[in-house]
């Protein structure tokens, strides 16, 4: 998995990416437009070097589905719901901020969650702790402490659809724990899940890589 | 009525809606009570509101040209505005500009609390 093989077929993803959003920006696919794009992605890359991101080893497109369902429903939505706050003469809302707890241990995922949970209005990330995988937010409109416990049940539910759809078989397991802590069902058990967990035995939480994923 | 005025109905509705939305966004920016409340306003109505003008332009358009580039601004918009919010509203919390009177609760006063306190007793404990 590592090496310089490696490193290259992990940046892959990220240069085709780079084509495809130049082609975009052009309106035209053409020969010169592609090979110009493949150009400057290879240059951009070199240039403005970043470390490769860990991208998952499962995606579940039904999963995806949901997800961008719920979101787009939550977006629109929340929206409106701000939009009235904003300008409902009678009262001045309450706001908290409320640290969510997540299950999972990869950058990706947690990046996810955050811009999930911050595109949605009501909700902003002051501050997230990498170390110990927790989100603060501020809620806004939280009138009694059960507001601030379903903001809290809202993120764990946008997490765990981020998991299902593409979150790693580590996400998973992760998940899987979590909500076995609270008496509920796993959300991905199926036959390869569980022969990668036989063939991956869970590291203790003292022992993980500050990168996160598992060494193979 | 025919396609083309259906689509133009549907534009303007569009139009309306993301400009009533933008709308409530700035009273927002003026109603609410401090800085982190007032980033809600300033951020959030902001991408719906985008998106339902974006929308009203590829429903008056309607070629693929557009639409992609419709997508792109809507993308980029979806990548930086949180991280523009998040960076503001860390700086807010750090510089006190919150009414805390007006918070029911702030489970991230402890943490930076105890994180100030080991800073200033211990320098070699000073967490990352």
């Amino acid at each position: 998995m590592s090496g310089v093989k490696g490193s290259i077929w992990r940046q892959v993803p990220l240069l085709l990416w780079l084509v495809v959003l130049w082609t975009l920006l052009w309106d035209q696919v053409s020969v010169l437009s592609v090979v110009t794009g493949i150009l400057l992605a290879l240059l951009v890359t070199r240039v403005f070097y970043l470390p490769p991101v860990e991208l998952p080893d499962r995606v579940n497109p039904l999963g995806l589905v949901v997800f961008l369902g719920h979101f787009l429903f939550d977006l629109v939505r929340a929206s409106f719901q701000v939009a009235w706050l904003a300008i409902d003469p009678r009262r001045v809302p309450t706001s908290s901020i409320v640290a969510v707890q997540l299950s999972t241990k990869s950058d990706l995922s947690l990046t996810l969650t955050a811009l999930a949970v911050s595109l949605v209005p009501g909700s902003l990330v002051v501050e997230a702790d990498r170390q110990d995988d927790i989100l603060y937010l501020h809620v806004l409109g939280t009138e009694t402490a059960a507001d601030v416990e379903k903001a809290r049940a809202d993120v764990v539910a946008v997490e765990e659809r981020i998991v299902r759809a593409i979150g790693s078989r580590d996400d998973v397991r992760r998940v899987n724990l979590s909500r076995a802590d609270r008496s509920l069902g796993p959300i991905i058990s199926g036959r390869r899940q569980r022969a990668w967990e036989e063939r991956h035995p869970a590291i203790p939480v003292e022992q993980y890589t500050s990168e996160g994923g598992y060494p193979e | 009525m025919t396609a083309d005025t259906w689509f133009e109905v549907a534009s303007s509705a569009c139009l309306l809606i993301g400009a009533l939305l933008s709308l409530a966004a700035g009273v927002g920016l003026l109603r609410f009570p401090d800085a982190l409340s007032r980033m809600h306003a300033a951020t959030k109505p902001q991408i719906a509101g985008l998106a339902f003008i974006l929308l009203a332009i590829a429903l008056e358009q309607r070629n693929w040209g557009t639409i992609s580039t419709l997508f792109l601004v809507m993308l980029f918009q979806m990548l930086t505005a949180p991280v523009a919010a998040h960076m503001v509203g860390r700086a807010a919390y750090r510089t006190r500009h919150l009414r805390r009177e007006l918070l029911l609760t702030d489970e991230l006063a402890d943490v930076v609390d105890r994180a100030s306190h080991d800073l200033a007793t211990d320098p070699a404990n000073r967490p990352e």
